[in-house]
């Protein structure tokens, strides 16, 4: 089956919130009056000069955006081919991409008037976002976490836990990313007076794909115009690791339409697609959970499977539902790493350019070197160096010194 | 299109009588169990039957309808074994309403023409399907309502007057009233904030309105029975059952009676406040 070309690649979601078929808004009828409030609240905060000029402020001086584009010199020497940039999202103030969307949720929040923040957290660099911006403010602050995930991201329990957020270990399930999501759509539902959900990633029900892909386009938008600074040209490829796939998407969205660019997501392909996984792209295919529709990992009867991955951030069995869209329009080519080629590129990247790299993107630079080598010495690759590594050295630690 | 939900509560009505209603997992602990307490259900008192389909991920459940889906799945539920418990039930039983209740994606997977059909020959009367809102209604209720099905929509504490209209529209054999915003289990509404809310329904239709969630005991489904057209109690059947397992989670000989039992108890609860309201 062949899908019909769209005449721009930035167009969507249409006014339900859909991307092709894929989005939507499959949520109990509790939340969704407040979902249609959500959705108001941002479009008048969108149209509203005064929220973009006091987001910039916090961007600029709290952020401490924008992040560098910087050539990976010595890794681009190594895999003897592209010309690397990493966008180095990882310098933001907490640690990673996710403090750019919960800015902006925070403040939509704020707008709202609501005074207790709830979220999700799979590695914790969400969590911890949230956790910081609402100390910032001054907001009551609640993190849902899997146990599994609590065990392996003890840092960034402990950094949320000093930021004065509840964790909340979730031991439903398979007690992992997809749980903690559980967990907080219940909270939501229980509490839905006073509480603003801040998702994490660019999924859920209509309108969260599309805001948190707003607030993350900011990754793309800055690296086109420091492309043009450095080089004078568009890049020829983009490269973003994908659980949800919001920093990705913040990459990815501003240069849709430009047909000269190509694009490479990498899902997490944990002991191999054969075997345990997080490729949903890859190892699935469209079902309905967590209020949108999109694809996912799941059995014949539509029981969602297990995920697996080494990078908590990535061990969901779903992906956004504009990743899928993209993916069905041919306009992404969306790939997989698995937890061995991601130990391999986490290492590589920090004996070649001194940068620890958090396990997540790790398994964009995997591909990378797989890509890189392939391509003429002025092929120009961005990669979206998401987070840092400092959460996952006491895992990686252990699992070097076993394998020694 | 008459449903024998339909049927049952114009036969209720006329006995001035609020319908009492059970939830109960199909396939909790496993098939054969299950099949037996849904036909112990009617003759308990039961006078209309909600059967859960098993999902991994039931994010409006608390935890022990949770653990209750994951029983049945554990125990190799699915979709068509639930059609085929109702096939099974319906053959000593041709008036006893039943209504799925669950989430939409095993429903889109097993695919949704296919799965009308299957469930209407079945002999299921309606669908409850949590995470389908009125904007969604494409997707499974117009199909449904072609097909001859009820379909009952969820309309909560948030629903307002402005809202209400579009939650109802195609709405048909009852109203489900959420009575707290929360999930299965949780704690008990307050019976005459529920009045209030079912009084503020019922401006709006003509469809019988029936409460659940929080709703655990014999009194509690007596001060509910007194405001609304029905009562609903799930968790609380789930948590008898649950107590009459054995260590590894396997029906005992008392599994059957315990829910059974409860309904009995619960069923007297309602009756009383017919008795109340009369």
């Amino acid at each position: 089956m062949t899908v019909a070309k769209p005449n721009s690649y930035r167009s969507g979601p249409d006014e339900r919130g859909h991307f092709g078929i894929f989005g939507g808004r499959f949520v109990a009828e509790t939340l969704m009056p407040l979902i249609l409030d959500l959705e108001k609240a941002y479009t008048a905060a969108k149209a509203d000069p005064a929220f973009q000029a006091e987001m910039n402020g916090y961007l600029k001086n709290y952020v401490g955006r924008p992040s560098p584009l910087y050539f990976a010199e010595r890794l681009t020497e190594h895999l003897g081919g592209a010309k690397i940039y990493l966008k180095r999202e990882e310098l933001n103030h907490t640690g990673s991409h996710k403090v750019n969307n919960v800015l902006g949720q925070i403040m939509l929040a704020r707008r709202m008037g609501k005074k207790r923040i709830i979220a999700e957290t799979g590695a914790g660099q969400h969590g911890v976002a949230t956790a910081t911006l609402c100390a910032r403010f001054g907001l009551e602050c609640v993190v849902y976490m899997g146990a599994v995930d609590v065990e392996r991201q003890q840092p960034n329990v402990i950094r949320m836990e000093m930021l004065g957020a509840k964790v909340m270990p979730v031991q439903s399930g398979t007690r992992t990313l997809k749980d903690a999501m559980n967990e907080a759509l219940r909270d939501w539902v229980t509490n839905v007076h006073n509480t603003f959900y801040c998702i994490g990633t660019v999924a859920g029900p209509h309108p969260y794909p599309t805001l948190v892909r707003d607030f993350q386009s900011i990754i793309g938008n800055e690296t086109k115009a420091q492309m043009q600074e450095v080089e004078g040209r568009l890049p020829d490829s983009l490269v973003a690791c994908i659980g949800g796939g919001s920093n990705a998407m913040g990459l990815f969205h501003p240069f849709l339409d430009d047909p000269t660019v190509e694009i490479f997501g990498v899902e997490a392909a944990g002991h191999g697609l054969t075997q345990l996984h997080a490729a949903s792209i890859a190892g699935g295919r469209p079902g309905v959970l967590h209020g949108n529709r999109t694809y996912l990992l799941m059995d014949a009867d539509g029981q969602i499977q297990d995920a697996h991955s080494i990078s908590a951030g990535l061990d969901y069995p779903g992906i956004g539902p504009e990743h899928s869209w993209l993916h069905e329009v041919g306009r992404v080519n969306y790939l997989s790493a698995t937890d061995d080629e991601a130990l391999a590129a986490f290492q590589l990247l920090s004996k070649l350019e001194g940068i620890i790299p958090a396990l997540e993107p790790a398994h964009a630079i995997a591909k990378v070197m797989e890509l890189a080598p392939k391509r003429a010495k002025d092929h120009l690759m961005v990669v979206n160096l998401s987070g840092r590594g400092d959460k996952d050295v006491p895992q990686v630690g252990d699992i070097l010194r076993g394998k020694k | 299109m008459t449903t024998r939900i339909d049927t049952r509560f114009a036969e209720l009505k006329k006995q001035g009588r609020s319908a009492f209603v059970t939830y109960v997992m199909a396939g909790d602990p496993d098939l054969t169990t299950s099949l037996n307490i849904v036909k112990a259900l009617p003759k308990a008192g039961a006078d209309v039957i909600e059967l859960g389909i098993p999902f991994t991920d039931p994010m409006a459940d608390g935890p022990s309808i949770q653990a209750a889906g994951l029983r049945a799945l554990k125990a190799g539920m699915t979709l068509k074994k639930t059609l085929g418990l109702v096939r099974d039930f319906r053959k000593d039983d041709n008036v006893t309403p039943l209504v799925l209740m669950g989430y939409y994606n095993p429903i889109y997977i097993y695919g949704v023409d296919k799965f009308l059909a299957d469930a209407k020959s079945a002999g299921v009367d309606g669908l409850i399907i949590v995470d389908l809102p009125p904007e969604e209604d494409d997707e499974l209720c117009i199909p449904a309502l072609k097909a001859g099905l009820n379909f009952i929509r969820l309309a909560t504490p948030t629903t307002d007057d402005k809202r209400l209209p579009a939650v109802l529209a195609n709405t048909s054999g009852f109203v489900y009233y959420v009575s707290i915003a929360g999930i299965t289990g949780a704690a008990a509404a307050d019976a005459n904030v529920v009045g209030e809310a079912v009084a503020r329904i019922k401006r709006h239709t003509k469809l019988p309105i029936c409460v659940g969630f929080g709703i655990r005991t014999p009194e509690a489904a007596r001060a509910i029975a007194e405001k609304a057209d029905g009562s609903v109690v799930g968790t609380a059947l789930v948590d008898a059952l649950k107590n009459s397992l054995d260590a590894e989670g396997r029906a005992t000989a008392k599994t059957v009676n315990a829910v059974a039992e409860l309904t009995a108890a619960l069923a007297q609860g309602v009756k009383g406040a017919q008795q109340a309201a009369e």
